[in-house]
């Protein structure tokens, strides 16, 4: 991605200082140590646990996870391509309201998708209800493989739309242009030119959302469809299976390895490149004429669904009893939990991965590189596979980190400190190391120079890290649930306690004040930086 | 300024979280028990309160499923932080007791409940009995359309109409017993029967209870006091208990029961907690408080009004302690067979 500005940025002449080069080693070595306990444990596995993961189940597993990957993929992109497409160039009307609307189900996590969206589409729930006068007395459930499309569909269009959306503005025009006027109509230009040159950002908004229906937990337990995950947390929760749940797990882990593999393949194979650097010429806006109605319906159709519908769902319980579970409640104590927790892990995330970033910015090696994917790994770790790790990993050390709020924390910063690397890397790549090297020329020493002039002038992409890791962590909920010290609840278990019990409609404040507590980090969250994060594999 | 301000705020919060994290891991200077509860906080959390009221000793309870607890009890092993497992179900207090991992109570305590509701090695010993139970939709059937036996659920007439939960311990401990009563082969093919029948999973006894009322299956098959613990939400669900023919598996005695762990250092506070669970107070609440229906273990506590009495509930014949031995193949027959998945 910058081979050229990391070779401008760096100093080949001068030894990274000692201090940080350890840093990042530590650091990569955690990264590590999940994935190491998992397959320590799978190794040692005897044939009663295997037994408990016969071949044909696991492939099943596999085959169903993989499916639903690929169906909530092509409804993401179906969905967030086009509804990007309207915001960036055409005319819509309110534009800028649509942009919002679509990328904010991200504060949505994914369990409370699925249950807002079941309470709402459910054969008695409030949407049929409401079309009762209408004569409509059934409706078709969402359930199952299409109930679980539907939620994390939701929960992961805004990826793609806000990484097309980036990739639209940054499209060359020529190339449009010379197709244009090469006799190509509108739709010959999109289907062959634009889309085309969409591809980095959709093959990085396709590897997003497939790591996320792999790693989804929440979202597919409610709707009652199994895959890996959910097999995973069965054993768990079994009976003496804790082996044959660290086999799954790492059949999980490989699953999401060929997924990164393949999306680096999609991306490189055929791409369209810019011809000029093209600064800050705008691409000729699309007049809609009378297809804005079409277009219109088709937004309001996708937020209604999207964002409206479950929100909607949320506040009607909120204010109404269910008859069956009772009173709504909202957990305070566990909502200061969840955000505490979640501040902590961003704090220590955006720390954590600082020198492995400085590293590859300024003196970048073959170590420094290592070490950064090393880094950026644990970001195809789904969260059950850490969490079961870290479970191994704290009843085998004991003491004072068994069910610690330590481990629980260390699991949310190996997990999304991805998120904060990608985001810090790239708010370096723009900064001159002329600046440093002034700064060490009047007597700073080298590390002194960095958090000086370096730091300061990078902060908006360590700040907009940090803010996903703590949306991240917020939403997060197998490793919470695994790994939780006793009494401590977030706002996430909590609705998890809630719905295993049937209480839907009790959870619904919670789920309510969860959206409430992330919903501010959107606006720090550029586009640009989502386009960022998608681009750091 | 601002950003300034808003660094020390944070600091001040993430200094507060951190000691606010320590007190709640750090040990007490009063005396505290760490109790492992396969028994549902809400349920339970009186009894927890009201023993910590009483003796003054502080609970760190963790809750979660029986079963998974006594992974974690095997997993621990001498590491284990517990100090006592109460377990909604005597196959894993038998396991974990079968590994060593609990203390031998003393005779005077496991004397205080009926024999078959301990084993004669003393590792854990019953809180509470419950039996296993049809519970229908009244509005759909009527009780003579009920099966009269659990091997009846997979005739065609039941064909997407009943509700179960795998994941269970109870349900778990009710087919390894039928496993020890008739064979793996027959149980396995019941449950291909049931499959063929559709058979709904839910997450627990309480949402099989609900989605009985709500008719979106017409029987489940459920511990009995779950249906008093529904009906106490909602008074008007049309739901009732039925019991198969007498010796059926479908009707077994199951207890809910409580163990020492073996690496506890605090063996008084934690025979004071398995004492408190046996008091009169406890014994009532567990079977008369609200929406609870139980069947109490100590003589003098009467059960609650309209239950049948325990002695008139014919189960299979079985000694619970087998248990142990029997939830395993339980289990793997779950895994195998995609019930568990």
């Amino acid at each position: 991605m910058s081979a050229r500005a990391a070779t401008a940025a760096s100093s080949p002449g001068r030894r990274a200082p000692l201090v940080l080069t350890g840093a990042a080693v530590a650091v990569g070595a955690a990264a590590l140590l999940p994935i190491a306990y998992l397959v320590v444990r799978a190794v040692q596995t005897d044939a009663e646990a295997r037994a408990l993961v016969p071949f044909a189940t696991t492939l099943e597993l596999v085959v169903d996870t993989a499916i639903l990957a690929g169906g909530v993929v092509a409804a993401a992109l179906v969905v967030g391509v086009p509804y990007a497409w309207l915001v960036v160039r055409t005319d819509l009307p309110g534009r800028r309201f649509w942009g919002l609307a679509a990328s904010l189900p991200l504060v949505i996590p994914s369990f409370v998708a699925a249950l807002a969206l079941l309470g709402a589409l459910a054969p008695r729930g409030l949407v049929q209800q409401a079309l009762e006068p209408l004569g409509v007395t059934s409706l078709p459930e969402v359930t199952g493989y299409w109930g679980a499309v539907l939620a994390l569909t939701l929960s992961t269009y805004p990826y793609v739309f806000l990484l097309a959306a980036a990739g639209l503005r940054s499209v060359d025009p020529s190339s449009e242009e010379a197709a244009r006027g090469l006799g190509a109509g509108r739709v010959a230009v999109f289907l062959r030119v634009t889309l085309p040159s969409l591809r980095p950002s959709l093959a990085a908004a396709t590897l997003l959302v497939a790591l996320y229906v792999l790693s989804d937990f929440g979202a597919v337990s409610l709707m009652g469809y199994s895959t890996l995950t959910t097999a995973i947390y069965v054993r768990y929760e079994s009976l003496l299976a804790l082996d044959s749940a660290a086999i799954l797990a790492l059949v999980l882990v490989v699953l999401a390895v060929v997924v990164v593999v393949l999306a680096s393949r999609l991306r490189v194979r055929g791409a369209i490149y810019r011809a000029t650097p093209g600064a800050g010429r705008t691409v000729e806006t699309v007049r809609l004429g009378r297809w804005r109605w079409p277009a219109l319906a088709f937004c309001s159709l996708v937020s209604g669904t999207f964002l409206a519908l479950p929100l909607a769902v949320l506040v009607w319980w909120s204010v109404t009893a269910d008859p069956i579970t009772g009173r709504a409640e909202i957990a305070w104590d566990a909502a200061v939990n969840s955000a505490a927790s979640a501040a902590v892990a961003a704090a220590v995330a955006a720390l954590v991965v600082l020198p492995a970033a400085l590293l590859a910015w300024r003196y970048p090696s073959r170590l420094a590189r290592l070490l950064e994917r090393v880094t950026l790994f644990p970001s195809a770790l789904p969260g059950i596979a850490v969490a079961l790790a870290l479970v191994f990993f704290g009843s085998r050390a004991g003491g004072f980190l068994y069910q610690s709020l330590a481990l629980l924390l260390a699991a949310y910063v190996l997990r999304f400190m991805p998120y904060a690397l990608a985001s810090t890397r790239a708010s370096l790549e723009s900064i001159s190391p002329r600046l440093e090297e002034a700064a060490i020329s009047l007597g700073r020493r080298p590390l002194g120079a960095t958090t000086a002039v370096v730091l300061p002038l990078a902060r908006s992409g360590i700040l907009a890290g940090a803010a996903l890791v703590f949306l991240s962590t917020v939403k997060e909920l197998p490793a919470t649930l695994l790994l939780r010290p006793i009494g401590f609840e977030t706002l996430a278990t909590e609705i998890w306690k809630g719905t295993a019990i049937g209480a839907y409609s009790a959870v619904a404040p919670s789920a309510l004040l969860l959206i409430a507590i992330a919903s501010p980090l959107v606006y720090l969250l550029s586009w640009r930086n989502a386009w960022e994060l998608g681009a750091a594999d | 300024m601002n950003r300034k301000i808003g660094l020390a705020a944070l600091a001040a919060m993430l200094t507060a979280f951190a000691v606010a994290g320590g007190a709640a891991t750090a040990p007490g200077q009063t005396t505290s028990l760490t109790v492992y509860s396969g028994r549902d906080e809400a349920l339970v959390k009186p009894i927890m309160d009201r023993f910590t009221r009483e003796t003054g000793i502080e609970l760190r309870v963790r809750y979660a499923s029986s079963t998974s607890l006594a992974t974690a009890l095997v997993e621990e092993g001498r590491r284990s932080p517990a100090d006592v497992y109460w377990s909604q179900e005597p196959g894993t207090l038998g396991l974990v007791a079968a590994r060593g991992l609990l203390r031998r109570l003393p005779q005077k305590t496991v004397g205080k409940v009926p024999s078959r509701f301990s084993t004669p090695s003393r590792r854990w010993v019953g809180t509470s009995a419950r039996s296993r139970v049809l519970v229908y939709n009244t509005e759909a059937l009527a009780d003579r359309e009920l099966p009269a036996s659990i091997w009846g659920l997979t005739n065609v007439r039941w064909k997407g109409k009943i509700g179960i939960a795998p994941t269970n311990a109870s349900f778990q401990a009710f087919l390894g017993a039928t496993i020890h009563l008739y064979g793996e082969n027959r149980v396995r093919t019941w449950l291909r029967g049931l499959q063929a029948n559709d058979v709904k999973f839910y997450p627990n006894n309480t949402t099989v209870v609900q989605a009985v009322g709500r008719g979106d299956v017409q029987v489940g098959l459920v511990n009995h006091y779950y249906l008093y613990n529904v009906l106490a939400d909602n008074p008007g669900l049309p739901i009732r208990n039925q019991w198969f023919r007498a010796g059926d598996p479908g009707n077994l005695v199951l207890a809910a029961g409580v163990g020492v762990v073996a690496s506890s250092s605090k063996v008084g506070a934690a025979q004071r907690f398995v004492d408190f669970l046996h008091s009169r107070w406890a014994q009532r609440f567990i079977a008369r408080g609200p929406g609870a229906a139980e069947y109490p273990l100590i003589k003098g506590v009467a059960r609650r009004p309209g239950l049948p009495a325990l002695a008139t509930i014919k189960g299979p014949p079985y000694k619970l302690g087998r248990l142990s031995a029997d939830i395993a193949p339980a289990v793997r027959l779950l895994l195998e067979l995609g019930y568990l998945r």
